[in-house]
């Protein structure tokens, strides 16, 4: 008996690592190795012509602790970021909780509108927003024709939220939508019936139990919107340097170009969303404990 | 118990859509009362609570809670708490926080809401499970802390929606005793929605037996057990031999009925019958005697032969042949405790079936 369960374990054991490897492969190769060749870059020097010496130096981080130039992209874009997540909350839970509070046969083509966008490329989203916004666009043509004037929508720092908002709402709304979909709306009557109102069981009961949706669309919204640069360039008119936007210059086209110091911004960028999220996290929870 | 009102509906109507849910329904529960809404589901018993709770609003007609008109108040202005049937208990918060959020609400002083959440985790007997989350509770946990999550609150009525529906059969009958005891102790009026007429007799003072979003009657477990107004209520509340029939005279204070196959028996009537109106003859099993057969038929008496003998336990069940067309049941207690199978009936004996006409009734729909 002994015997037979063990080499029913060993099977088990062998049966996993085949359906794991690839996966650890994949990950190995292409995120964990470009990672540690990213970290080990950044305490790299540069030289005149933007080739990588392989001389240590903490040069990098001095500098952009330093330079106004790179403290502000970092707070330009946690600024931004945080006010994306935001309105994307606020706009994301009344949707969700439509949604999740419509006839069954309705919900999922209204969760198909949410996500009709994706099929379309995300570049030509944006500049079907240039053509919306542009000043002799859609927009401005509107505001011209009920008497209101034509206004500089584009290329500041407004469009570009604009631009994040939308593009990153569906990412708040479809777990905003999980959580609020298996939340029991009875536990809402009895909140009610022990004399709660709307607004006071909605914060005592349905918000802390849909804090699981509320987390994970905040952070799937946080996360890319730290590093993006299409949106800011395309919308924003590459005005003002967000934090993906000096990232990209740094790497592909400053001059000469700047690898180690692009590389330290990208690894201080990781590091940041690692707190704030931490951060965010124990906030988040504190309630369950 | 005093006579004052506590509940009282006028004329309440409910619909959704194109469904009656609740037919002009007129009710009056008393101060003090453990009041029960009895039927299958469906005939609007829990829509009926649910509109006293202020969750939905009826159609028409009124609401009045100690004679005040509810009107469209909502649920968290109404002076009444709700046992959920699933308990509804907030699963994010502990046994404690869970019981005190109705005084929370009505910013009670904290340390009034300490003294009352622990006086009614005494109540309900759970001590010491104050930290407790609720998925870490059984059923009978759970629906303890839903009653004194409610209780606490002193309310004026307490509203209860087939609380005990998801407990297993045993627990079912102490909660039982138990809820009925909590009631008298706590002198709070219970209004008890169930679909289980044992528990509803057990229960309630007083139990309004609803079908199709009508009440058909409103009475003491006696009185609908014992004088049901109608062939409904007959046939949900316990068991009983239905005989159909044309009235055929009267005969003192009985009303004689005769069957097509030309039987006849004698019951007594609700209100007075013109001869030929159809009925229904309606006599509880346990109301019927059997006699050993010996040559006379007494009157209210019928010839028979056993077709059938159940033995389950506290009774044995009899099903009797009177002829081709009709049986009738007959439960007999076991009083003696014996193993000798001859003591009961066998099937194929002849025997009486004799049907007191103080304990038949002539129900005339």
């Amino acid at each position: 008996m002994a015997m037979l369960q063990q080499q029913q374990q060993r099977r088990d054991r062998i049966r996993l690592m085949l359906l794991l490897t690839p996966g650890l492969l994949w990950l190995v190769l292409f995120f964990a190795l470009p990672l540690v060749i990213i970290v080990i870059y950044s305490f790299m020097t540069n030289d005149a012509l933007g080739r990588v010496v392989y001389q240590p130096t903490l040069d990098n981080y001095i500098t952009i602790f330093t330079q106004s130039l790179y403290i502000n992209a970092y707070w330009r874009s946690i600024w931004t970021s945080v006010l994306t997540t935001v309105i994307c909350l606020l706009l994301g839970y009344p949707l969700a909780l439509f949604i999740a509070r419509s006839p069954q046969q309705w919900r999922m083509p209204l969760l198909m509108l949410i996500l009709i966008p994706f099929w379309t490329n995300f570049l030509v989203r944006i500049y079907a927003w240039q053509i919306i916004l542009a000043n002799n666009g859609l927009l401005n043509g509107l505001l011209e024709f009920i008497g209101i004037g034509r206004l500089s929508l584009i290329n500041n720092e407004g469009a570009t939220l604009i631009g994040l908002i939308y593009g990153e709402l569906p990412f708040m709304v479809l777990p905003l939508y999980a959580a609020i979909d298996r939340f029991d709306f009875t536990l809402m009557e009895a909140a009610a019936d022990l004399g709660a109102s709307k607004v006071q069981a909605f914060l005592r009961i349905m918000l802390p139990m849909t804090m699981p949706g509320v987390v994970a669309g905040s952070v799937l919204v946080f996360i890319p919107t730290l590093g993006q640069f299409v949106v800011s360039e395309l919308l924003g008119g590459a005005k003002v340097d967000y934090l993906g936007n000096l990232i990209q210059r740094l790497f592909l086209r400053a001059n000469p170009i700047n690898w180690p110091l692009g590389s330290a911004m990208a690894v201080l960028m990781m590091i940041v969303l690692l707190v704030l999220i931490m951060l965010y996290f124990r906030a988040t929870t504190e309630e369950e404990r | 118990m005093n006579d004052s009102i506590a509940i009282e509906l006028r004329d309440v109507v409910k619909r959704f859509g194109d469904v009656v849910a609740v037919d002009h329904v007129n009710l009056q529960i008393r101060d003090g009362e453990f009041f029960s809404l009895l039927g299958p589901s469906g005939c609007g018993k829990t829509s009926t609570l649910r509109m006293i709770a202020g969750f939905e609003l009826p159609t028409a007609g009124s609401i009045l809670i100690h004679g005040r008109e509810m009107g469209i108040t909502p649920p968290h202005l109404r002076p009444v708490n709700t046992v959920f049937q699933s308990y509804a208990l907030f699963p994010h918060m502990t046994v404690a926080q869970n019981i005190a959020f109705g005084l929370e609400m009505k910013k009670t002083p904290k340390a009034e809401i300490a003294q009352r959440v622990k006086e009614a985790l005494d109540l309900v007997r759970l001590s010491g499970l104050e930290e407790r989350r609720p998925r870490q509770l059984s059923g009978g946990q759970q629906q303890r802390v839903a009653l004194a999550r409610a209780l606490v609150n002193h309310p004026e009525v307490l509203l209860l929606d087939e609380p005990l529906g998801a407990l297993d059969q045993k627990l079912r009958k102490e909660m039982q005793l138990e809820l009925k005891s909590l009631q008298a102790r706590v002198g709070i009026t219970f209004v008890f929605v169930t679909h289980d007429q044992e528990e509803a007799l057990t229960m309630s003072d007083r139990i309004a037996v609803m079908n199709k979003g009508k009440v058909l009657q409103v009475g003491t477990p006696t009185e609908i057990y014992e004088r049901p107004n109608c062939r409904f209520v007959a046939d949900f509340i316990g068991e009983t031999n239905f005989i159909d029939g044309l009235v055929i005279g009267r005969d003192g204070n009985y009303t004689v009925i005769e069957t097509p196959d030309g039987l006849r028996f004698r019951g007594l009537a609700t209100r007075p019958l013109s001869d030929g109106t159809a009925v229904t003859y309606s006599i509880r099993p346990e109301k019927v005697r059997l006699l050993a057969a010996n040559g006379e038929v007494p009157i209210d008496g019928l010839a028979g032969t056993v077709l059938t003998v159940n033995y389950i336990g506290s009774d044995t069940r009899i099903t009797v042949r009177i002829n081709d067309h009709r049986t009738i049941d007959v439960w007999e207690q076991n009083t003696r405790s014996t193993l000798d199978r001859d003591e009961y009936w066998q099937p194929g004996e002849p025997a009486v079936v004799v049907c007191p006409p103080d304990n038949a009734l002539v129900l005339s729909e």
